[in-house]
């Protein structure tokens, strides 16, 4: 399926794109991650080691997300706005 | 009517979004309102690598408005209030300068204390905002508080935005 994958802030400044589309065979958000993981490089900024936060279609979710045609999978660090 | 949520570049008026709160409305008899603005850090520390020459916030348009949205929806299961509104600036911001107001009016003062309280522990770590701070050194992300995470534990809810 296609989804689109989106980067904010500090992994936006990382991977050096704010959004891709993505064709893939992901049932989860969290398999996504472990694809965008395997392309080494700057993609080392989705690691597991550190603190990211993923949403599916605009809400917070865990790596378990069910993913669906035209998803919108978001990465981004721990907000810190207010 | 106004939106309960604004994301804006431009800076607000406090006075006029409390007005609004209770404007026509004489149950009100409290309104609670929150202002959060840029401090320069180094006058804080007294390091004068922490000052702070201007601050960017990004957001994540879209999902900002609804997460906020939601949250205001739990604030009211949670207390007995009328309204809230939320004004949140993104862009360029310099120290002094506003960033964020939470408002709410309630028939009672505690209704209003609570619920503006909740609403901006719940904002500090669940809405897809991000800081960068220009320093002398250069910019940097500001890096999110444990402490912010633990504000929103007080009211049940387990954050894991750090962590």
């Amino acid at each position: 399926m296609k989804i689109t994958v989106r980067y904010f802030a500090s992994l936006r400044e990382a991977v050096g794109q704010s959004q891709e589309e993505l064709q893939t065979d992901a049932e989860n958000a969290g398999q996504v991650r472990d694809a965008l993981l395997a392309r080494g490089g700057a993609y080392a900024c989705l690691s597991r080691d550190r603190s990211v936060r993923l949403a599916l279609n605009q809400v917070m979710v865990n790596e378990d997300a069910l993913l669906h045609e035209n998803a919108e999978l978001a990465f981004f660090p721990p907000v810190t706005g207010g | 009517m106004n939106p309960r949520v604004v994301i804006q570049t431009e800076d607000f008026d406090v006075s006029q979004v409390l007005d609004h709160l209770r404007a026509g409305d004489l149950r009100v008899g409290a309104i609670c309102s929150f202002v959060g603005t840029v401090r320069d850090t180094r006058l804080l520390s007294g390091n004068a690598a922490d000052e702070i020459v201007s601050m960017a916030l990004e957001h994540y348009p879209g999902m900002t408005e609804s997460a906020i949205e939601a949250m205001i929806d739990e604030a009211h299961q949670r207390f007995d209030f009328y309204q809230a509104h939320v004004i949140h600036r993104v862009g360029e911001l310099k120290p002094a300068d506003q960033i964020v107001l939470v408002a709410v009016s309630s028939a009672h003062r505690s209704e209003s204390f609570k619920a503006c309280e909740f609403l901006m522990d719940y904002l500090k770590t669940q809405a897809p905002f991000w800081k960068k701070e220009a320093t002398p050194d250069g910019a940097q992300w500001v890096d999110a508080r444990v402490s912010d995470d633990d504000a929103l534990a007080r009211w049940g809810i387990q954050s894991r935005n750090v962590g």
